[in-house]
């Protein structure tokens, strides 16, 4: 059995206490939530962690609603109910088709959407999926909120805006009308991280494509999107030729890194043939014909 | 949901149990669906320390120092074993199973990424842990031998400098089969217009066998008794201790080896590791018992590992189809030390019967075995001992065959295999295959899978794909497979001198209920449930009332232990055969009771009756307890019933199977999914047919796994890039269809029950059917071979005519 080195133990009471505790203990403490990604880095000591900070008991940090013109995900919503949420059918296809090929049901049920965005692995498909929803992210510290657009969240593999005795408190989605999305990713078998993976947003005017967001993971992606293959389809018609044209504009811009998923041509040519699968498909769902 | 409702007898099992053969629950189950199973890591013994093993970063490295004082000084560590430690006893070397030697904990150098460096005790497994940390290990790193193919130029750095006078890394040359005449019908072939010769190079990439439960040991080393008791995740118990007994100079009386419940093998737990050995040294020195279990990272970083076959096959072929002899070049990677686990007298393992399932005029392949600075093993996940190269290979290339010539696999396999009037069929390799109606069972599969409609489909699929539509590849792959199993014969198969003979002893109660003591050792074949259904079939009475002992050298007769498929074919016949012995000596002793003469009984199924005559009948239970009472005996029975034997295969036994796998594969991103599996095995008498089908669903998930997702790969420096499982993939359910399987059963002749192994069947049989679809699938590209595991990766370039090589890291 793999076993992690010796850390101590607190379970926060509220987002309060929570900051506190973090604060308290320094940087060499860890906030957890699911802990689908940490212990087992914590098992394999790639992660030795003095303080682990519970947050499994912040129902205040749980569930998904409509807030105004955003649909709001509390940083501690489990990927299950995500995966089971109206709202989310109804609005934001591209998270179910994302939750669907997340890990595992046993890694769904125990994981969240603050601790996949925070862990910021560069295979991690609701980083991908928020990046191409231009979705927000609340960050909670002592001094008070600050809101981040969840494009200028991730700083790095592994990095994020968010400071050692900080939290993500929720992740908003703006609704928007006219709009479909899609998600898709090849995989070597179920639950393995992705060989690739991309997400399409298309809101469309009529004929043509009034904007378009673009999300990759696994490619070596700036922030996790596919900016110049966006900007090709801006006030382009909603056609197959624009489609594949914006898949070759991503395949061209990502820089994916060769490993035991495949080759960097293959990854390439995964981007182009993913978006440009996404983006037929989202155009369908913003049709209503999907 | 009707496609999971279990078979029919599976539910009439469950409300009856059968008198000997036929559906039953495994009765072990009734322990393991609670929870009360028994392995190893719950052995907790009085004062028991745990270990942990240092390993190696590096994949070869000279050993410049060793400091263990940060480590001794742990309040909770109570010992630090190292080479050093272990050369003062003769023990920082031991020999392996294939009369090479392996470092138990390393002492010049390290010779691939996770070798064991040295061995922690402690308290507890979590201060052990932390103490690994504290050992600092000075290396020297050097250049390793990564590349198989590489490994015989005069420039590879040399593997095993320890042995004195070595300057290559070549481990053996082996061959088979008659050369010349091979060479001459591949002449003939090449020469004549009528005729060819159709090659392909095939990697059998290295797998592990990943079982659920890793390996480990218990050590007592009782300082009084001077007895040693170890609990150990061992297919062959006795084997074990018989080793042990030879290496460590232990008397072997004392010494007890206890396999309890094991959480599968499929061969990874038939060898010696470094971590039993320390475990033992570790419990000698404290004198209390230690414990050792390795991590899911240790298990596949370090132990067996199976297959690493490079091999290059050729086949002399008439115009129309016609097989005519197979010629074979295989380079084999074994690793740092050659500790493969199989018959002694064959380096290679029974990778002769690379002749398959056909009628061959001659055949020749020739063997080198390689070191390089990788973990050493190769025979091991269910192989039978390398069948599943051989019949990957022959499979491979009759597909290369029929794709070079143009003609439908099965049509070739229907004019080559071997027909029933040739058994019993002696191979161009020498092999005697007993028994297999290969045209029928074939047909049997064909007709489950509808192969001329799948056909049908297949050719709209692909005319759709031409017309550009988005619609998947479609493709069917079959194999044909023989496998060879029951090791075996005495007078050419032993290990380490140990014949490979298995001993049952049989003990009846007076009240009639029995004990069955074998040799045989279950990780979760049903070994409690069938060898009680063979002796209830003897005897006329219920499997309940038959407990299987086995695990426990100090309980049960020696014999050579579970893998290669070999329990029913070894231990199986010797239990039926002591089953008959005791109903000979019941036979006696009901005489006596009736006071008739021995030739007026007759068996009636549970009991002796005296022909002819009403009522005068006894039963088992009746018997046995006259053969424990005042009862005058007669002649040949000396009280009781019990009885032993050891039983001698005369042959191995040759199961068969004919798979149809149904496949689609993504073209744009080169998916593949298995959308049907059909398997007909031929295994001959079923004993519990529900067991042998849960072995062979076993086995086809194994198939996929290893053609779609698993392999073990280096890079260039030596890094193992499949040591966790995140990286060494397994197959889920999902990437499993729902199996469709199907029997036919030709018992075999020599066998006493008719059986035939089936443990790995699935194994060996599997992974072609799979690569074949896929290749099938691809052919309006014109792949005709890629190598597994044919990831989404690995089928595009294939597509793209850039094949991946797939043992070294990609680039």
């Amino acid at each position: 059995m793999q076993v992690p080195a010796s850390f101590a133990y607190e379970r926060a009471s509220s987002v309060r206490d929570a900051l506190d505790l973090l604060r308290r203990h320094g940087p060499d403490a860890r906030p957890i939530a699911g802990g689908h990604s940490l212990l087992p880095m914590m098992k394999l000591r790639l992660a030795e962690p003095t303080v682990l900070v519970d947050l499994g008991g912040l129902a205040e940090l749980a569930g998904v609603a409509i807030e105004g013109t955003n649909i709001r995900f509390g940083a501690m919503t489990r990927h299950a109910d995500v995966l089971a949420s109206p709202v989310v059918a109804e609005h934001l296809p591209i998270l179910v088709d994302a939750e669907r090929v997340i890990a595992d049901p046993l890694v769904r049920n125990r994981g969240t959407v603050g601790g996949s965005l925070c862990q910021a692995d560069p295979s991690e498909d609701l980083s991908a999926a928020f990046s191409a929803l231009r979705a927000s992210v609340v960050i909670s510290g002592t001094n008070g909120d600050r809101v981040v657009a969840v494009r200028d969240f991730h700083r790095g593999p592994y990095e994020t805006a968010v400071a050692h005795d900080e939290l993500v408190t929720d992740v908003l989605v703006p609704i928007r009308p006219r709009t479909g999305s899609a998600y898709a990713k090849v995989e070597r078998r179920a639950g393995d991280w992705a060989v690739a993976a991309a997400g399409a947003v298309l809101t469309l005017d009529g004929d043509r494509i009034a904007d378009a967001g673009i999300g990759l993971a696994a490619v070596g992606a700036t922030h996790f999107v596919a900016v110049e293959a966006e900007e090709s389809l801006r006030g382009a018609p909603a056609t197959p030729a624009s489609f594949t044209t914006a898949g070759a504009l991503a395949a061209e811009h990502v820089r994916p890194v060769a490993d035991q998923r495949g080759p960097v041509d293959y990854k390439r040519h995964l981007v182009e043939v993913l978006v440009t699968r996404t983006l037929t498909r989202a155009a369908a769902r913003a049709r209503g014909e999907a | 949901m009707e496609g999971v409702r279990p078979p029919e007898e599976w539910i009439r099992a469950a409300a009856e149990t059968p008198r000997g053969y036929g559906a039953m629950k495994r009765k072990e189950d009734a322990r393991f669906v609670r929870g009360r199973g028994r392995y190893v890591d719950d052995v907790v013994l009085p004062g028991m320390l745990h270990g942990a093993v240092l390993r190696s970063p590096l994949a070869h490295a000279r050993i410049v120092a060793i400091d263990t004082s940060a480590a001794e000084a742990h309040p909770r560590v109570r010992a630090v074993i190292t080479g050093e430690t272990l050369a003062v006893l003769g023990l920082a070397w031991m020999p392996t199973l294939m009369q090479d030697t392996q470092a138990v904990l390393a002492t010049d150098k390290v010779r691939f990424q996770g070798q064991e460096v040295a061995f922690v005790v402690a308290d507890d497994h979590y201060a052990a842990r932390d103490a690994l940390d504290l050992i600092d290990v000075e290396y020297e790193p050097l250049p390793p031998t990564i590349d198989a193919r590489r490994a015989l130029e005069p420039d590879a750095p040399v593997v095993r400098d320890d042995q004195e006078g070595r300057t290559d890394n070549h481990v053996f040359d082996w061959s088979s089969g008659d050369a010349a005449a091979t060479d001459a019908v591949f002449a003939e072939a090449a020469a004549r217009p009528d005729q060819q010769v159709i090659g392909a190079d095939v990697l059998y990439p290295r797998v592990h066998p990943a079982p659920l439960e890793t390996c480990g040991a218990v050590a007592d080393m009782d300082p009084v008794t001077g007895k040693l008791t170890l609990w150990t995740t061992t297919q062959a118990p006795h084997a074990h201790r018989t080793i042990y007994a030879m290496v460590a100079g232990l008397p072997e009386h004392k010494i007890r080896v206890v396999s309890p419940d094991i959480g599968g093998g499929f061969g990874n737990k038939v060898g010696i590791y470094p971590g039993y050995v320390c475990a033992i040294v570790a419990s000698i020195v404290t004198g209390v018992p230690v414990k050792w279990m390795e991590d899911r990272s240790e298990n596949l970083m370090s132990t067996s590992f199976a297959r690493d076959y490079h091999m290059r096959g050729e086949v002399a072929v008439t115009a129309d189809g016609r097989l005519r002899a197979v010629r074979v070049h295989v380079l084999a990677d074994h690793g740092a030390f050659n500790a493969t686990a199989q018959p002694t007298a064959f380096p290679a393992g029974f990778f002769g019967v690379f002749t398959g399932s056909y009628d061959l005029e001659a055949a020749h392949c020739a063997v080198t075995g390689v070191y390089t600075h990788k973990a050493p093993g190769g025979v091991a996940y269910a192989c039978s001992f390398r069948i599943t190269e051989a019949v990957y290979l022959i499979e491979r290339l009759v597909d290369v065959v029929a794709h070079d010539l143009g003609m439908d696999p099965a049509e070739l396999r229907r004019r080559n295999l071997l027909r029933p009037d040739q058994f019993p069929y002696r191979s161009a390799t020498g092999w005697e295959y007993d028994s297999g109606d290969y045209p029928h069972t074939l047909q049997v599969a064909l007709e489950k899978a509808g192969y001329d409609e799948l056909r049908r489909e297949q050719a709209e699929l692909w005319r759709r794909h031409a017309a550009g539509e988005d619609v998947p590849l479609r493709g069917i792959g079959l194999s044909f497979f023989t496998e060879a199993v029951g090791a075996g014969p005495r007078r050419t198969m032993d290990i380490l001198g140990l014949g490979m003979a298995d001993g049952a002893e049989l003990r009846v109660h007076p009240t009639g209920k029995a004990v069955l003591r074998v040799s045989c050792q279950s990780q979760g074949q049903g070994h409690e449930t069938t060898f009680a259904q063979v002796v209830a079939a003897e005897l006329g009475i219920s499997p309940d009332d038959v407990e299987v002992v086995h695990g426990d050298t100090d309980q049960t007769p020696f014999g050579l232990g579970t893998y290669g498929s070999r329990s029913t074919p070894v231990s199986g016949a010797a239990t039926a055969i002591v089953a008959r012995k005791v109903r000979e000596r019941a036979k006696i002793v009901a005489a006596a009771m009736m006071e008739a003469e021995l030739e007026d009984l007759e068996w009636r199924h549970g009991s002796w009756a005296v022909r002819g005559v009403e009522g005068a009948s006894r039963t088992l239970a009746e018997i046995a307890l006259a053969a424990h009472s005042d009862l005058e005996l007669p002649e040949g029975v000396e009280g009781h019933l019990d009885a032993t034997t050891v039983y001698n295969p005369p042959n191995l036994t040759y199961p068969c199977g004919a798979y149809v796998c149904v496949v689609d594969v993504d073209p744009g991103t080169g998916e593949v999914h298995v959308r049907r599996f059909v398997a007909v095995d031929d295994c001959g008498v079923r004993i519990n047919p529900m067991i042998v089908e849960g072995q062979v669903h076993g086995g086809l998930a194994d198939g996929v796994g290893m053609a779609l997702m698993q392999s073990i790969a280096f890079d260039l420096e030596g890094n193992c890039l499949g040591g966790s499982f995140m990286d060494y993939l397994l197959p889920t359910a999902l990437e499993c269809p729902s199996w469709e399987l199907g029997e036919t059963v030709t018992p075999s002749p020599h066998h006493p029950i008719g059986a035939k192994g089936v443990g790995e069947s699935a194994t060996v049989g599997s992974p072609p059917a799979v690569v074949n679809a896929v290749i099938d699938a691809l052919s309006p590209y014109g792949v005709r071979h890629a190598d597994m595991p044919l990831t989404p990766a690995a089928v595009w370039r294939a597509m793209q005519g850039r094949p991946l090589r797939t043992d070294l890291a990609i680039s």
